[in-house]
């Protein structure tokens, strides 16, 4: 048997070093360029007045996007409401009773929702809500975007949870703790920077949906807090302004979109530093 | 047995439909300290886990027959008060991560939501670190989370943690088996101090443990209780042949 010299190891070791440097740099390309762009055509029309105003009718300059900033956080305050407290709970239950066969369907039932087309998503919440209603509503909105981030929760919290060693359950029941005070008191504390960041990140999903929004929120170009009546929305508000045929309204969609993607990139990075920053050492 | 204060009868536990403990009747005097040993898969972490109702908590397992703490029938209780009379310690050490070391050995009253007055609670805390040989060494940083100690600290905390309850019993499953040696007879030395106070009942895989720091022990094996005797006599004049081959290590 031969034996490669090592020269020859070390080339190839430095050959491969460098290509795996170089395609994992290749992967941030795409992103610095898409921010380079937005941010570049985006921050001309970004001023205070334009994230507080609202739209001025057709044909007058200036106005902003303040109606669709609020109807933004509006939806994800509702789609946060319902998803949230189902997902961690749902989250709990699968990690928590890891066999049965309502963990099996209900797990199968989050995978299925979670590959689902938005605009089907969209279209589900339209007739459930919109229809039956007789209107386009905030509420319609926010529950499609619930739909939306409802597996994320779900699959987040069981993960985080099921990291969470099993010695601790055992040192908490041989004290004398009930199993539901167990998952209240020790288990979730444990994971609960985990389930934050689930949640986080499930919010910086749907911040920029905008199919389901289409025919549930609607849009509005006036403030409204109700949410019983149609908002606007910083996805919609992109898309409507884009298509226009008005250089100062395709202007303010790359605003809209400078705003969409910081909010979506905080969200991002308050996700990791809850993370890195409250690690529990087990 | 003078005045036992644990006694099982024909104790039966199994996994799914694996009978994991055969028949074990056994006696466990009160403030000594009784050692089980046996080689690794013999029932030895099983029969103390039904001491205190944890075995059940695993799915699919189940347990059949009596354990009587003084004479109340431990399985005719609500498991979790069984739980706050009877102490464990596991194999390895488990403090909660969440909380701080005041926070851990006084979490027993804190999960359960039992409400200690300030001063009682400090009372404890100091008291049960002090049984644990632990106050020293952690008076100073109370407020600090559990999981900064040492390994062997951290199986005194969580020491302190059951004996903060008031057990009349703690169970020690193989509490020194993930320590350094150090950190080792550390812990044996606390378990002889111990043991004038609280009854105590080990498991251990290392026969020379047993030998060290036991008054009676008893050795199992493929979930049979095969001796059980006062440890000068089992390492002395052991009766059955399978002990001898044991101590001698011809298995296990």
């Amino acid at each position: 048997m031969r034996e490669p010299s090592i020269q020859r190891r070390l080339l190839v070791n430095g050959l491969f070093r460098f290509a795996i440097c170089g395609l994992a740099a290749a992967a941030l390309v795409p992103l610095f360029l898409i921010l380079a762009d937005v941010f570049r055509k985006g921050s001309g029309v970004l001023s205070w007045d334009f994230l507080t105003s609202l739209p001025k009718a057709t044909g007058e300059s200036g106005g902003g996007i303040a109606n669709a900033i609020v109807g933004t956080l509006m939806l994800i305050g509702i789609a946060s409401l319902l998803a949230v407290p189902l997902g961690i709970a749902a989250g709990v239950y699968l990690s928590e009773v890891r066999k049965s066969r309502l963990a099996y369907f209900t797990r199968l039932a989050v995978d299925i929702l979670q590959g689902m087309p938005s605009v089907v998503i969209g279209i589900i919440a339209y007739l459930w809500l919109v229809r039956s209603m007789g209107r386009f509503t905030a509420l319609s909105g926010g529950m499609a975007l619930a739909l939306m981030m409802l597996p994320l929760v779900v699959r987040g919290t069981e993960e985080v949870l099921k990291l969470v060693p099993a010695h601790l359950k055992e040192a908490s029941l041989a004290l004398g703790v009930p199993h539901y005070r167990t998952v209240l008191r020790v288990i979730i504390p444990c994971g609960l920077p985990g389930i934050i960041s689930a949640v986080l990140l499930g919010v910086s999903r749907i911040a920029g949906e905008t199919a389901p929004l289409l025919f549930t929120a609607f849009g509005n170009r006036f403030l409204e807090f109700s949410p019983l009546k149609p908002v606007g929305s910083l996805p919609l508000t992109i898309f409507t302004y884009a298509m226009s045929p008005y250089e100062d309204l395709q202007a303010q969609a790359w605003g809209a979109s400078v705003v969409l993607i910081l909010l979506v990139l905080v969200t991002n990075i308050i996700a990791r530093i809850v993370i890195t920053r409250w690690k529990i050492q087990f | 047995m003078e005045n036992p204060i644990l006694r099982t009868e024909n104790l039966n536990a199994y996994y799914g439909g694996q009978l994991a403990l055969k028949g074990v009747t056994m006696d466990v005097p009160e403030k000594k300290l009784t050692a089980i040993m046996g080689p690794s898969g013999c029932g030895k972490s099983t029969l103390i886990r039904c001491l205190n109702r944890m075995h059940e908590m695993i799915p699919g397992a189940r347990v059949e027959n009596k354990v009587f703490l003084r004479d109340k029938d431990l399985y005719a209780m609500e498991p979790t008060r069984v739980r706050r009379m009877i102490g464990m310690v596991f194999q390895r050490p488990n403090p909660f991560p969440t909380m701080s070391i005041f926070e851990n050995v006084i979490a027993g009253y804190k999960l359960n939501s039992i409400r200690l007055k300030r001063g009682e609670a400090d009372r404890i805390v100091e008291d049960s670190l002090r049984k644990a040989a632990l106050w020293d060494e952690v008076k100073d940083h109370l407020h600090k989370k559990g999981t900064f100690l040492s390994g062997g600290q951290q199986q005194r905390l969580c020491i302190a943690r059951a004996l903060a309850l008031g057990p009349e019993i703690i169970l020690l499953d193989e509490p020194t088996s993930a320590l350094d040696p150090k950190a080792t007879a550390f812990i044996e030395e606390l378990m002889e101090d111990l043991k004038k106070t609280v009854s105590i009942c080990l498991v251990t895989h290392n026969i020379a443990q047993a030998s060290r720091v036991s008054d009676y022990t008893a050795f199992m094996y493929l979930g049979e209780l095969v001796e059980y005797n006062t440890t000068e006599k089992i390492f002395t004049v052991p009766q059955d042949k399978r002990t001898e081959e044991y101590l001698v290590g011809k298995f296990g």
